[in-house]
């Protein structure tokens, strides 16, 4: 039938244009177009789905478009009016939604299998759970990395002893039912399917839990490539090549963004998972505090040293997000670069909450991203800096990582900004880093520290720079 | 058991397993060399494509009977979610790259 091979058609483009898509998103230049090619290829394989030929299917299109209406609005309106600083909020609820958009088709498949009316062999239940389980562990797990990056959820009440033994009892009973499931056919019935999608909603949660702060990169990434992964499965459950391609793509984008969050870190995913950070941090934090004495600079004296330096090397972190100064820092930027200096940005890359995050608040400030430099750019240009400003960014700042193998950041690379003339510090308080790790570079001779909220910092530093 | 050799012993399935096998590759190769300024925008923009899934709900709406509603509505709860996830998804990366655009232009 000829439109039927119409509709396959239009899935080959969708599937082709996913790939080159991706492929152009990983470049800077093309990006742009890469995206607008895979929202093409996205919209011609939905119109295929709507066209294609179903036998005797009742259709029901006002349900279809319906929904359809209100998910385009709903989505539309909130990427319109969301905050660059919320980016990682926001990537984390739409990755949810499309966890939860797999565990729903899991249980529409599963509803009429144990009703009788369709059949399943033990292959396709083994696809239809685990597109259940990892949707499942994805939804509630990006529910929870909102929750936690939006500051509604705080770290140490979502989590308790023994917390990682429980997850790992959790996750075996979960898979323990699982097998049941595939193995036993109808018997084990409705009940024991829906306690099984209570436990991998439970696991999600739960294996989120204790990850926190600084991990968040890693998580994000994680929970991106369960998503796709959860997309797959459901495309095999479908018999549907664009789910599949379109899902496993993202898996493997997810996995990639994942590996290099952990080499940034020099820890391993488990390390990561398991939580290293929480436990260890008590006895890595005792040290160092004690009797040595913080310089704290004021205002003028800061708007001075930049003022009259050679090179300026902004380190932005999540605290920059925090108080949305990327647009005053700019201005400072602009005022300095205007009397000759030299301004330039180190971001490391696990800098903020999610792979890239500074990246993107610096280019909505305007920031050009030649200025950007990345770890070993920085590292390199650090020596010969003036002054070094560290806008809310600490762990990635710590000399610990370099020289006390007690630290629980030991060999994490870092930003070497004490090997910079001067180093100003902006700070709400003396407070630990997300991490929980003492930080040493506050005590070095060459730093200070400048208190307050970063914007109005920064703010009353542009005014004296102005004043100048 | 029965089922799981059925399942890898029809030729459509298997087919589908080479894809699945090609395409983790394919992934893999298309995507492994982004720098960081790309990170966000390829991970929202990566996230957009697996609102895929939202084709799945479309077809569990139209093979649903019209007065079967327990299965109109999971499948309209999937579309609109999906619908969230891929709408808001591409639209999130697009307003992102708009930003790194400009850039490009003042740098030249």
């Amino acid at each position: 039938m000829a439109f039927t091979f119409y509709i396959n058609l239009a899935y080959l483009i969708g599937a082709i244009a996913f790939v080159w898509g991706l492929r152009q998103l990983s470049s800077p230049d093309t990006a742009r177009r890469g995206n607008i090619l895979a929202a093409l290829g996205m919209s011609v394989a939905i119109i295929a789905t709507m066209l294609m030929p179903l036998s005797s299917a009742p259709n029901n299109y006002a349900w279809i478009f319906g929904s359809m209406a209100l998910g385009g609005v709903i989505g539309l309106v909130s990427a319109r009016r969301v905050q660059m600083t919320a980016m990682p909020q926001m990537v984390s609820i739409f990755n949810g939604l499309g966890g939860a958009t797999a565990v729903v088709l899991a249980i529409g498949e599963l509803l009429p299998y144990y009703s009788g009316a369709t059949a399943l062999n033990s292959g396709e239940r083994l696809i239809v759970l685990l597109a259940l389980l990892i949707g499942g562990v994805a939804f509630t797990g990006s529910m929870l990395a909102f929750g936690k990056l939006q500051g509604l959820v705080n770290d140490s009440k979502v989590t308790f002893r023994g917390h990682n033994i429980f997850n790992l009892v959790l996750l075996a009973a979960t898979i323990i039912m699982g097998g049941w499931l595939v193995m036993g056919g109808t018997t084990p019935g409705l009940i024991i399917a829906l306690v099984f999608t209570a436990l991998t909603l439970v696991y999600g949660f739960s294996f989120v839990a204790p990850i926190g702060g600084a991990d968040m990169p890693v998580v994000i990434s994680l929970l991106n490539s369960f998503t796709g992964l959860s997309a797959a499965a459901a495309g095999l459950v479908y018999n549907n090549k664009i789910m599949l391609v379109g899902g496993i793509l993202v898996g493997a984008s997810g996995t990639i963004l994942t590996v290099l969050m952990c080499e940034a870190m020099n820890r391993s995913l488990t390390n990561v998972l398991i939580g290293g950070f929480g436990t260890s941090a008590a006895a890595g934090g005792a040290k160092g505090s004690g009797d040595q004495v913080v310089k704290e600079v004021g205002i003028t004296d800061a708007a001075i040293q930049l003022f009259y330096s050679g090179s300026v090397m902004v380190v932005p972190g999540y605290g920059l997000a925090v108080a949305q100064a990327q647009k005053v820092a700019k201005e400072l930027d602009d005022l300095l670069s205007a009397n000759g200096v030299e301004v330039r940005y180190a971001i490391h890359p696990v800098a903020g909450r999610m792979p890239g995050h500074m990246n993107v608040l610096l280019a909505e400030a305007d920031v050009p991203y030649p200025k950007l430099l990345d770890l070993e750019e920085a590292n390199a240009a650090l020596p010969s800096t003036d002054v070094v400003v560290v806008v809310g960014a600490n762990d990635v700042v710590n000399p610990a990582a370099q020289d006390d193998p007690s630290s629980p950041i030991y060999g994490m690379p870092v930003l070497e900004v004490w090997k910079a003339k001067n180093v100003i510090i902006m700070k709400r308080s003396m407070r630990t880093g997300y991490a929980g790790i003492q930080n040493p570079l506050f005590f070095h001779e060459r730093s200070s520290m400048l208190f307050g909220d970063a914007k109005d910092s920064i703010g009353k530093l542009v005014q004296e720079v102005k004043n100048m | 058991m029965e089922g799981l050799y059925q399942y890898f012993s029809q030729e459509s399935n298997l087919l589908l397993i080479y894809l699945l096998l090609f395409t983790i590759i394919l992934g893999f190769e298309v995507i492994s060399k982004v720098p960081t300024v790309l990170h966000t925008p390829l991970m929202s923009g990566a996230n957009a494509i697996s609102g895929v899934v939202i084709m799945g709900a479309i077809l569990l709406i139209r093979q649903a009977q019209p007065d079967d509603y327990l299965t109109l509505s999971l499948g309209a709860l999937g579309v609109t979610l999906g619908m969230v996830n891929v709408v808001g998804g591409f639209a999130v990366t697009d307003r992102m790259l708009e930003m790194f655009k400009k850039k490009k232009k003042q740098k030249s």
